[in-house]
């Protein structure tokens, strides 16, 4: 099947500042892609000319075969910004109904994404006494509304507490398996919790990395950490046997490559008693991020101006 | 079309529950029974009935006060809307920008109109009964002027828009929109009453003057509710002197307020359509 987004080489200068450079992206149905970034890296900027509201000052994209902000486009787009603030006077029902009405779709979608969400009980209630979880289940109800063969979400689970966030993500995952396809900007690796197929890293308006999560484990190469406790009296041979850096005078810090973990903790083994306790921890998540954002961060390949 | 009905319903909902509908006819209908209290008292002297004494004061506070609700009604609707992020949304959404200003626009139109209906409906009633019933034809100019009124807060919603859709904060768009009414209904007039004073030839009193206070939906709308009632029987103003060198003269001075209304959404429609959330 073919892509619901198709951006080939976008470009997006305002002024003096690149947005965005040379960002190639595909969104597949079914597919929930993860866009990563700091601020300012351009996420934004690529939602809005998926959007249409601003147009990419080089390079094509398109959605369904459509441009971006024409009817065919906001027919099948539906958007979460990254803050909203919906008519306080208003009650979630109404809210939700008011865009179904708006997209067109049927009026028996607005219950059935209430109850998604979880604010059936909350739905005949004013915004204004929603708490700021229920006001962030409010724009995803709304933007989920019409079935839309392409959800952009910016930003969605921030301020969300971690039961929330694992919510939010089968409720994306169930978009997908429907054929939806789904793209979501955030901060960082750890908010995802590896819950989507594939992610795109941006930095400085460039696209650094765009893989499933266990690729650019892989491609990061991080080492992993050894910890061995010791029995403070056999603290000394262990660290002349194994090397590495002294930790609060009981343990010994070791990195090593992915490769090398065997041979090592083997090596552990073999020092017998003398061992309390060993620990491994692979690269966490954020630190796979901070490898890719903050790759390259001297060379700078950034064209001329 | 859907889309417009939409968001027609929706402002009208809201401007139902943030009590906008109420407190407007609640300051249109005390400052009417003020009015009627005030106005009765000369009523006995002139040979005019109470009521159309009532309506002519009323379109003298009309000037001031529907103007003022209007835009009040009117700078939150696009700034505030990119405030809130609410505007990207409905812009993703497939209506066109036009639709989304034309649905506003009927929206607020309607708020307005309640709320004048209510206020000056209840206080001719009360003119009406606290003089005795009387003239049937009394209450018809009470029926013009809230008509009219409608006419002229429309005017200004439609002018409100274009400061909403130029600036990008809220606070900024209030500004604007008190700027706009005391320039339109305090400054103008003073300029106007400034240059008549200033010219001592007559030319600008006679060639310039009526056009300037036709031009000035505002003045019209006073134009046209004192020409209907017969002015010249309950006092003098600002228009009755030149009354005769009018250029538009009756139910055409209206065209005034209409022109603008227009022309207004136009502009801010294509403002809207240059804006890039």
């Amino acid at each position: 099947m073919s892509e619901i987004v198709k951006a080939r080489n976008v470009s997006m200068k305002f002024k003096a500042v690149d947005a965005l450079t040379d960002v190639s992206l595909d969104v597949a149905p079914g597919e929930q892609v993860a866009l990563l970034g700091h601020n300012g890296a351009g996420k934004t900027t690529l939602f809005r000319i998926l959007l249409g509201f601003i147009r990419p000052t080089a390079g094509s994209i398109s959605i369904a075969g459509f441009t971006p902000g024409s009817d065919g486009a906001r027919r099948i787009v539906s958007y979460l910004p990254e803050q909203v603030a919906f008519p306080k006077m208003l009650t979630g029902r109404e809210v939700v109904r008011f865009y179904a009405r708006l997209k067109g779709a049927p009026l028996d979608d607005v219950q059935a994404v209430l109850a998604k969400v979880d604010l059936v009980d909350a739905a005949d209630r004013r915004v204004e006494t929603y708490s700021k979880g229920m006001r962030q289940r409010l724009g995803l109800a709304q933007a989920l509304v019409g079935r839309p063969a392409l959800l952009l979400l910016d930003e969605p689970t921030s301020g969300l507490d971690p039961l929330s966030r694992q919510h939010f993500y089968e409720l994306i995952a169930e978009v997908a398996r429907q054929g939806g396809a789904v793209l979501l900007s955030s901060h960082g690796l750890s908010e995802l919790e590896a819950k989507t197929d594939r992610v795109a890293i941006l930095r400085k308006g460039q696209l650094v990395a765009d893989a499933p999560l266990s690729d650019l484990q892989r491609e990061a190469n991080l080492p992993i950490r050894i910890r061995v406790r010791a029995a403070s009296s056999e603290i000394d041979s262990v660290h002349a046997e194994m090397g590495g850096a002294r930790i609060n005078g009981a343990s010994v810090e070791l990195f090593c490559e992915l490769g090398d973990k065997m041979r090592i903790l083997s090596r552990i083994s073999g020092l017998g008693a003398k061992v309390e306790d060993v620990d491994v921890s692979p690269p966490t998540l954020d630190q796979i991020y901070r490898h890719f954002s903050k790759v390259g961060d001297d060379e700078t390949p950034r064209g001329m101006l | 079309m859907h889309g417009v009905l939409t968001i027609a319903a929706t402002e009208i909902r809201i401007g139902l529950r943030n009590r906008w509908i109420i407190l407007s006819s609640l300051i249109l209908l005390a400052f009417a029974l003020i009015l009627v209290l005030l106005g009765s008292a000369p009523g006995g002297e002139v040979k005019t009935d109470a009521v159309t004494v009532v309506v002519a004061s009323l379109s003298t506070l009309s000037v001031y006060l529907v103007p003022l609700i209007a835009l009040l009604l009117a700078f939150d609707a696009i700034a505030g809307e990119i405030d809130r992020g609410t505007l990207q949304l409905v812009l993703a959404s497939p209506v066109s920008r036009g639709a989304v200003l034309v649905g506003k626009f009927l929206g607020h139109v309607t708020v307005l109109g309640i709320a004048v209906s209510f206020g000056y409906g209840i206080a001719g009633l009360v003119a009406f009964f606290a003089t005795g019933g009387g003239d049937l034809s009394a209450l018809v100019g009470v029926g013009r002027l809230i008509v009219t009124s409608i006419i002229l807060g429309a005017t200004f919603i439609a002018i409100g828009y274009i400061a909403s859709a130029s600036v990008r904060q809220t606070g900024t768009a209030a500004a604007l929109a008190i700027a706009i009414w005391l320039f339109a209904v305090v400054l103008y007039d003073l300029a106007l009453l400034g240059g008549l004073l200033a010219s001592q030839d007559g030319v600008f009193a006679r060639d310039i003057f009526p056009w300037l206070l036709v031009l000035n939906p505002a003045d019209a709308f006073r134009l046209y509710n004192m020409s209907a009632i017969d002015a010249a029987a309950v006092g003098s103003n600002l228009g009755g002197g030149a009354g005769a060198a009018l250029p538009l003269s009756g139910l055409a001075t209206m065209l005034s307020p209409i022109a603008w209304a227009i022309l207004a959404l136009g502009l801010s429609t294509l403002i809207l359509k240059r804006i890039r959330p």
